[in-house]
């Protein structure tokens, strides 16, 4: 594997900061994983990808064996890169490791969305560079099916350690859907992912992330956006599986005038998954909007949702809602909104509950012929459609079909 | 038909309706009349069995099966349905999702259309249940989710008040549809029990019987134009005497 090389100065700030701990979540002992794996052969034609892996992946909305709706692909496995293809010469999919030999500037975008010293995940990342994505989209250039990545754990006890870069150009449009997924079901293991999104002036960016994990696997991304003038991000999560912890907290920054970000997540924690999932805006330029989204459903996991939106400039608005229910067991779900304003004219709002789900619904549905069962299946279902503004129909559809797909298990 | 013995009903703990008798047969539809907060709808939240509304004593018999003890949605399934004065708001959950979900096994895209259209409720399909709607848009979706169960027995809880006059005239022809007035009086199988204030549901269905409810007792039936007459000229007080002074009879 090619070695990444990053600035002496970047390696000290992370060594500075190897130890220090999150601002949430468990503390995660990073020693008691390895760091190195078996390399993985590349692959020219994704469909020759292990079925077993392959069948994970889709689970995951990553498709392989028919790649005629999508403009690209990339596949890293453990901390090999085995598969990456675009479509469009207008796309650019590959490697970190290739990217950054290809592209003399693209130091210049490395660590500038995220800290290195945020945190000892960040900096162990740094530390232990295993490649990533870079995905970027030309000038002007709008796709109309979306980029695929897929970063993939075949390896038990190992700590996946990924720095993804993905730059829209000016005027451009660019949809993303990555899938992060396991083969294994019970070993433990660690997803360390950095990612790092550079929205330009007027350029669109839909980032649909579904993971799909085991209930060992530790979970910690680091997420960090950047829009310009009239940029627009929307970012879609997805996780209904099982997981040991996760915790993330990605911030986007509305830099330029009218600047968008919207930030949809649905979480489901079953019991024994330990979720800490927020999302946080900067509102740093006249006219930025954001909605923030969150729907949380425990069937006996914990879940801190969490959402933050900061106004420090004219003619901002904000809307963060945050709507948990408790569907069984002891789970908890702990709503943190939080709203931080620096100027008179401004608009923030939040809204937040959490409950079961009132009896008085389902006796509603109940009146209309359904079963208890049926009832709380229908009211579950519409809680976790989440309308998406601004989602190709395409990834609309696919999302709800992966939502659907899991919801089965909840009632 | 529809048959309710000496019906004591409590809502938490408190006798809300006492030792209520009631027969609807086959193909008839009642109103019932009463002043606010005298149990009209607590009547009706019994009848279709939910269960903060406890029967404590008496039975309600729908074709001669005993369901005083049924679960609520066994007796949806049975043939029973219920419009609401104030139906709760389901967030997520579409106005055509419920259309759907009243329709059962019939459930059909072009069937959910051809219902909204004909409740004039097209651009309310894809909004929220119940969320935001107006008092109009209320009735008119409840009544749509009745015409998709097709329950052969009909509670509806003050079906117009709070609609305008224009639209009073297609609730008027909705809840015809439900209650099969356009079939000849010998085929008629559906029934009702309307609660209504102002009575102008009267003036689209065909309501041969009226009852009074007061203080949570009921009066024997009667012509119910009479009886609205009369509560518009002497108010409740007068029913009151005759309500209370004689209790109940069958
Ligand atoms: N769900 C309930 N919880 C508590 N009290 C109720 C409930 N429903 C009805 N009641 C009480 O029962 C009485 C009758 O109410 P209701 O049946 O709604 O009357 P009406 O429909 O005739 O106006 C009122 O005093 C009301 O406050
Ligand atoms: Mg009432």
């Amino acid at each position: 594997m090619r070695e990444i090389k990053s600035s002496q100065t970047y390696r000290d700030k992370a060594r500075a900061a190897s130890a220090k701990p999150a601002a949430h979540g468990d503390d995660i002992d990073l020693g008691i994983y390895v760091s190195s794996a078996e390399e993985q052969p590349y692959q020219t034609d994704p469909s020759q990808l292990p079925a077993k892996a392959k069948e994970q992946m889709l689970g995951a909305g990553v498709i392989l064996d028919d790649t005629s709706q999508r403009s690209g692909t990339f596949i890293q496995m453990d901390n090999t890169p085995v598969h990456s293809s675009s479509r469009q010469d207008d796309i650019e999919v590959m490697a970190m490791s290739q990217a950054l030999e290809k592209h003399d500037w693209l130091s210049d975008y490395w660590w500038q969305a995220v800290a290195v010293d945020s945190d000892k995940y960040t900096a162990h990342v740094e530390l232990n560079q295993s490649n990533g994505y870079f995905i970027r989209a030309l000038p002007g250039y709008k796709t109309i099916y979306p980029v695929q990545a897929c970063l993939y754990l075949a390896k038990a006890q190992l700590a996946q350690n990924v720095h993804n870069i993905i730059i829209a150009e000016e005027g451009s449009e660019l949809h993303i859907v990555t899938g992060c997924t396991t083969a294994f079901k019970k070993e433990p293991g660690l997803h360390l992912g950095v990612s790092e999104f550079y929205i330009k002036r007027g350029a669109k960016v839909t980032f649909t992330m579904i993971h799909s994990w085991n209930p060992e696997i530790a979970v910690r991304p680091r997420t960090g956006v950047i829009i310009e003038q009239d940029g627009l991000f929307l970012s879609n999560y997805v996780i209904m599986k099982p997981v040991h912890s996760l915790q993330m907290y990605p911030a986007a920054r509305c830099a330029g005038e009218n600047a968008t970000v919207r930030f949809n997540s649905i979480l489901v924690a079953t019991p024994g998954s330990m979720m800490d999932v927020g999302s946080r805006v900067l509102l740093d330029a006249r006219g930025a909007r954001t909605e923030i989204i969150s729907r949380a459903i425990t069937t006996g996991g914990n879940i801190f949702a969490r959402g933050y939106i900061e106004g420090n400039a004219p003619d901002v608005k904000g809307h963060l809602e945050c709507r948990g229910l408790i569907l069984q067991g002891e789970g908890m779900i702990h709503a943190i909104p939080e709203l931080k304003g620096t100027l008179a004219n401004i608009d923030l709002s939040h809204e937040a509950a959490v409950g079961k789900i009132a009896e008085e619904e389902i006796e509603y549905l109940m009146a209309r012929g359904l079963t208890r069962t049926e009832a709380t299946a229908t009211i579950v279902r519409g809680f976790l459609k989440v309308d998406i503004e601004g989602l190709p129909p395409l990834l609309s559809a696919e999302l709800q079909r992966a939502v659907e797909a899991s919801e089965e298990d909840l009632t | 038909m529809l048959e309710i013995r000496q019906l004591t009903v409590t809502v938490e703990g408190r006798k809300i309706i006492q030792d209520i008798n009631l027969n609807i047969g086959t193909g008839e539809a009642h109103v019932l009349f009463g002043p606010n907060g005298s149990g009209k709808t607590t009547l009706l939240m019994a009848i279709m069995g939910f269960p903060k509304y406890r029967v404590t004593q008496g039975n309600i018999i729908f074709n001669g099966r005993d369901i005083t003890s049924l679960p609520l949605d066994e007796r949806a399934r049975l043939g029973i349905g219920m419009s609401f004065q104030r139906p709760p708001v389901v967030r997520g959950v579409k106005t055509s999702d419920m259309i759907g979900a009243s329709l059962g096994d019939r459930e059909d895209k072009l069937t959910i259309d051809r219902l909204a259209e004909r409740a004039n409720m097209t651009e309310l399909l894809d909004r929220e249940i119940n969320y935001g709607f107006s008092g109009g848009e209320i009735k008119r979706s409840e009544l749509m989710q009745l015409l998709a169960q097709k329950p052969e027995f009909t509670l509806l809880d003050e079906p117009e008040s709070g609609v305008d006059l224009v639209n009073i005239a297609l609730i008027g022809e909705l809840i015809n549809e439900l209650l099969d007035k356009s079939c000849p009086i010998v085929n008629r199988k559906c029934m009702g029990l309307i609660i209504t204030h102002t009575g102008h549901i009267m003036d689209y269905v065909n309501a041969r019987t009226g009852h009074v409810m007061i203080d949570g007792r009921i009066s024997c039936g009667g012509d119910p134009r009479e009886i609205l007459a009369t509560i518009k000229k002497q108010g409740y007080e007068e029913c009151a005497k005759c309500v209370l002074g004689r209790t109940t009879s069958a």
